[in-house]
């Protein structure tokens, strides 16, 4: 295994740990993004690019999205409900 | 249970997840020295027989056709899903949604200069996706998100304007439609269902590849359907939910 392999596989753990870590739901879907970043770094250095695209496409857009909107809409219900 | 117990008992699960872990880690085959046989049969013959320089193209959209097929459904009936979930509770109308303009120059710059590229690179993805990697999945997401971009950087009006909701609901179901009927004529042409029946063309061209170019699309179409109808629904959520 090269240097930065073992390096890209440092950093996602790195970036796993903050994920879960953070306990804003808010703060934890960008951070979650984030994670996700570094998840294709480590296709690509894998040589895997199809995967990598996959991976930047869903976990830099659809996923974080939705998660913004429902914590969004679940806080807005919790205001109703005080 | 003390906090205490609760690191204990978490010790105790993690040191054992980590162990069988790093067992099975120990036992993977070192990085390069692929041992299935499947893959390296289709290293061998994928250029010789279909003429596509992206595996994983051919893989998707013409060895296993049939996984995609099956993949298509699961998109179509969980956006399908959320749809059905999602506007049964909805009370307000998107027409009555508050203006939600973004007001930042910036902002609006920014988006000005980013919805042309990133939907450029979309069709660009989904075009040579059996050339190099991409494809109609990926590509299709980057297209959607492009025109996620308008709403980003405009506004819910302004997005709802660029995906009508006809045009979304047509591409998702003429989509994963296609891909079956595209199935149907390998059937009829040649001997199999989603069996390629068009010529193979120059490899490493858009023309190589045969039928895969039009599966490849089919996905397209509904991948990106998909994700702006998800995105819709959700984002009408939203704006509802802001609105209060």
């Amino acid at each position: 295994m090269i240097p930065l392999q073992l390096a890209v596989l440092l950093l996602v753990a790195v970036a796993g740990t903050a994920v879960v870590l953070s306990r804003d739901p808010l703060r934890q879907a960008v951070v979650n993004g984030a994670y996700g970043l570094v998840l294709t770094l480590l296709f690509v250095v894998f040589q895997a690019p199809d995967v990598a695209l996959s991976m930047v496409v869903v976990g830099s857009i659809a996923y974080p999205l939705v998660l913004v909107v429902t914590i969004k809409k679940v806080r807005a219900r919790e205001r109703e409900d005080e | 249970m003390s906090s205490r117990a609760r690191l204990a008992v978490f010790a105790c699960a993690g040191a054992g997840l980590a162990a069988l872990l790093l067992w099975g880690v120990a036992g993977l085959p070192a990085f390069g020295h692929y041992q299935g046989g499947y893959g390296n049969q289709l290293e061998r013959r994928v250029l010789p027989e279909r003429h596509t320089t992206n595996l994983v193209g051919a893989v998707v959209f013409d060895y296993r056709a049939l996984d995609t097929l099956g993949e298509e459904f699961i998109l179509f009936s969980a956006v399908l899903g959320v749809a059905l979930l999602l506007r049964k509770n909805r009370e307000q109308q998107i027409d009555e949604a508050p203006d939600d303009t973004v007001r930042s120059d910036a902002i609006r710059i920014v988006g000005l200069f980013l919805v042309a590229p990133a939907f450029l690179l979309g069709l660009w993805l989904v075009a040579f996706g059996y050339v190099t990697p991409g494809g109609g999945f990926q590509g299709g997401v980057v297209l959607a998100g492009a025109l996620l971009l308008v709403y980003l950087t405009g506004s819910i009006h302004r997005y709802t304007a660029v995906t009508p909701r006809t045009a979304v609901e047509m591409g998702e179901a003429g989509g994963a439609g296609a891909f079956v009927v595209l199935g149907l004529v390998g059937l009829i042409a040649e001997a199999a269902y989603l069996q390629n029946f068009l010529g193979l063309g120059k490899q490493g061209t858009l023309e190589s590849g045969g039928s895969i170019a039009l599966l490849n699309w089919a996905t397209a179409i509904e991948v990106t359907a998909a994700m702006l109808l998800l995105f819709k629904e959700f984002l009408e959520e939203y704006v509802v939910a802001a609105g209060r």
